[in-house]
């Protein structure tokens, strides 16, 4: 919809040999694909370098996993206004590079995606400069100041996926009810951020070790009654919601428990919060001053746990680019936030290896479901949907290099970390957009 | 000159002060001995001019501390150090200069020792990466105060001649104090028995996992100890926020005689200072013959005699221009 598009091509491609892998069809065999204008003309087990026409431009990609390009529903880029840290041209490179084909960028820009000029124009330096899908998210509240509505109905027809605040989570329990039931009659999914600002105040996870770094703290019960209160919310109005990340343990009962009485809630979780703890703040690296916090160890493995059963719906990376001034600064006083597409799927394959999440899972939560979820074409391998796909190596072995890396920032949390899992080429509408052969 | 450890090596391993934990218990003693040693010269007048004969020393402090700053500068002067007081005004760094730009400027002034102050925790470490001299934090936020918790321990235990068994109780705003988080380390490491006395709004989140008891009635924590430490509590907790007024807060957690009675007998009373007197404490407890407040200013000298001597020490001996 809104990558840059060169002109169509009648030119036929194809990857044979691969693992072909899609959890939402169930579908994990070898075979291959063939693309002709864009789109999956033909695949499956049949698709062979003989069974293909003549003049077909073959791969083969010697059983390499082909899935569906990634769908990051949580990406945060400097365009407009802080163009020096990301823009949606370095962003969708960097997405190029782990195999996200289609992010959904925040409103939180300067000026605020609060209306649909600004969604309009974001959309048409997406065509003019991105090589991946760009949807971006419209601000719930004017100026994102949590009073005001915006206008949905204009908002949505000018491009905008879903409403949220970014990092804000709108405070006021009428404007909240309010909007949600606005949304939910434009069919416009409500993500919220979900933190109790005025119980929230600190800059990491509240506990032993904020205490022995003299910082103070962000208790898990921030999360909880932001979370707990925007469900009573949805059972009032019965507008579909989700919870744009969620940290604690604890925040999976209550999601689950809404889900079991029938509730339309969703949530995420980063790649952050699956594979970190506080403990990785170490002395006071703000790269991994995150909101919401790095938690225990224990939440991990429990959110970790919460995506194995479907708990949490999807997975981002919370792409957040920030430089220098903001995060060469004491720890109290740095942004928060830390650059993810590059990293999302290789460090969600650690978890494959490591035996704590499948295959199917991770995949799954980082396609169909939040295409389903923003009902946003993708996600899924399917003959005669669009030729987004993403070739991986799944035991390619690199370490993180800051400096390689394509975001325009590097805040990264994974620097000089080994990490086993690699994308090896990004396909955007039929159009190879990353190779990584050629970098 | 009577210079009193003439060992050549150095005996911290770290080239900075930035936490008491990076120091183990032998550093400690090492340093609490150096430092005993300079207390009793000082007191004898013997000079120590040397030390630091040819060595630059800058006090950084981003936040005000007349008295840190004063005890500082003395202790480098007495050592023989040039000493350079900087304050960087509101002003600087208003105008946008950060932790790191006001680090390389000092950096390129090429000083032995740099002696830092700043409100925020994990500033001082952040600035010790950038710059190639010794870096002392003299106070960084809530975070930690080390020459503090040497400065007190050595009061203790010239006092009390050990450290170790010892009951000592850290009574008042433990949530935001340096103070008590680097006593907490210090002490710890010396196996003194710590017990903290607060509010449960001035206690910080995971206390319980600090190794301590957690008294928030003030007269049965005061029950058998050695020691008693007051914090400071800043005026801006007292107005509803964290307690709500200095009188109920001085009613229950305030130092005076009738409290000061359940402790051991002859149980010393400290003070970091600046004391809100009749808010922590009682002015009859602070000037009483149990305080020991003010020989804890004097051991401040000493304590932080010891540190610059001993991180001199491992300076690069090619920069010790003149030694």
């Amino acid at each position: 919809m809104m990558a840059r598009n060169p002109a169509p091509t009648s030119e036929r491609r194809a990857y044979v040999n691969a693992r072909l892998f899609d959890p939402a069809r169930q579908l994990d065999q070898t075979g291959g694909v063939l693309i002709e204008d864009g789109v999956v003309k033909w695949m499956g087990d049949a698709v062979t370098r003989t069974s293909l026409p003549e003049g077909t431009n073959i791969t083969d990609v010697n059983g390499a996993l082909l899935v569906p390009g990634l769908v990051d529903m949580r990406v945060f880029t400097g365009e407009p206004g802080s163009e020096h840290r990301e823009t949606l041209q370095s962003a969708s490179k960097a997405a190029a590079a782990g195999g996200v084909t289609s992010i959904v960028i925040q409103p939180n820009t300067q000026p605020v995606m609060d209306d649909a000029s600004i969604i309009d124009f974001v959309r048409r330096r997406a065509q003019d400069t991105a090589d991946v899908r760009i949807y971006p998210m419209a601000a719930i509240t004017q100026d994102l100041d949590g009073e005001k509505m915006t206008e949905f109905g204009l908002l949505k027809e000018a491009g905008a996926v879903a409403v949220t605040d970014a990092v804000r989570s709108v405070r006021n329990s009428k404007v909240l009810s309010r909007a949600m039931k606005y949304a939910g009659n434009f069919n416009l999914l409500l993500v919220q951020h979900v933190e109790d600002t005025d119980l929230a105040g600190g800059v990491m996870h509240s506990g032993e070790s904020a205490t022995r770094l003299g910082l103070p703290g962000i208790p898990a019960a921030a999360e909880l009654i932001s979370l707990e209160r925007d469900i009573r919310l949805v059972e009032m109005t019965g507008a579909p919601y989700h919870a744009a990340q969620i940290s604690c343990a604890a925040s999976l009962d209550v999601v689950r428990h809404a889900k079991d009485r029938g509730l339309p809630v969703s949530c995420g979780v980063s790649i952050n919060h699956l594979t970190l703890n506080e403990h990785d703040i170490g002395a006071y690296r703000t790269f991994f001053k995150l909101s919401p916090p790095l938690r225990r160890e224990e939440d991990r493995k429990a959110l970790v746990a919460g995506v194995a059963d479907g708990t949490i719906d999807v997975i981002v990376s919370s792409h957040d680019p920030q430089d220098a001034d903001t995060k060469r600064v004491p720890f109290s006083e740095a942004a928060f936030g830390a650059i993810g597409l590059e990293t999302l799927l290789s460090a969600g394959l650690s978890l494959v290896h490591s035996d704590q999440l499948s295959l199917e899972r991770l995949i799954e939560a980082m396609t169909d479901a939040p295409a389903r979820l923003l009902n946003i074409p993708g996600g899924r391998l399917e003959q005669g949907g669009n030729a987004d796909l993403a070739i991986v190596d799944m035991t390619a072995p690199w370490v993180v290099d800051a400096d390689l890396l394509k975001s325009a920032s590097r805040n990264t949390t994974f620097e000089t970390r080994a990490l086993e899992g690699r994308v090896t080429e990004t396909i955007v509408g039929g159009h190879s957009v990353y190779k990584l052969s050629d970098h | 000159m009577a210079k009193t450890s003439s060992a050549p090596r150095p005996f911290v391993k770290s080239s900075n002060l930035l936490s008491i934990a990076d120091l183990s218990p032998t550093e400690i003693g090492a340093l609490l001995d150096l430092a005993d040693t300079y207390a009793d010269d000082t007191r004898k007048g013997s000079k120590h001019g040397k030390v630091l004969k040819g060595l630059t020393q800058i006090n950084l402090f981003f936040e005000n501390s007349t008295r840190t700053q004063s005890s500082f500068e003395l202790a480098g002067k007495r050592l023989g150090a040039d000493v350079l007081n900087m304050a960087v005004s509101a002003s600087s760094l208003a105008k946008g200069e950060t932790v790191l730009d006001t680090a390389m400027t000092l950096n390129a002034m090429r000083p032995h020792l740099l002696i830092v102050r700043h409100q925020s925790s994990g500033a001082v470490e952040l600035l010790a990466q950038k710059v190639s001299c010794a870096v002392i934090n003299a106070g960084d936020g809530q975070h930690e105060h080390p020459t503090q918790a040497l400065l007190d321990a050595l009061t203790i235990r010239r006092h009390l001649k050990r450290l170790e068994g010892l009951t000592v109780a850290i009574c008042g705003d433990v949530a935001h104090s340096r103070v008590a988080r680097s006593n907490i380390a210090l002490l710890s490491k010396m196996n003194v028995r710590l017990r903290l006395i607060a509010p449960p709004t001035l206690l910080p989140s995971g206390a319980e996992n600090l190794g301590t008891e957690i008294f928030t009635d003030m007269r049965e924590g005061l029950k058998g100890a050695d020691v008693v430490m007051m914090l400071r509590l800043q005026l801006e907790r007292m107005n509803g926020s964290f307690i709500p007024s200095a009188r109920e807060y001085y009613r229950f957690f305030g130092l005076d005689q009738e409290k000061l009675a359940i402790a051991n007998k002859g149980a010393l009373v400290m003070h970091p200072g600046p004391m809100n007197r009749g808010v922590e404490i009682d002015s009859i407890v602070a000037d009483g013959v149990q305080s020991v407040i003010r020989e804890q200013v004097e051991m401040g000298v000493a304590a932080r005699m010891a540190v610059l001597d001993a991180l001199s020490r491992n300076l690069d001996t090619s920069s010790k221009a003149g030694s």
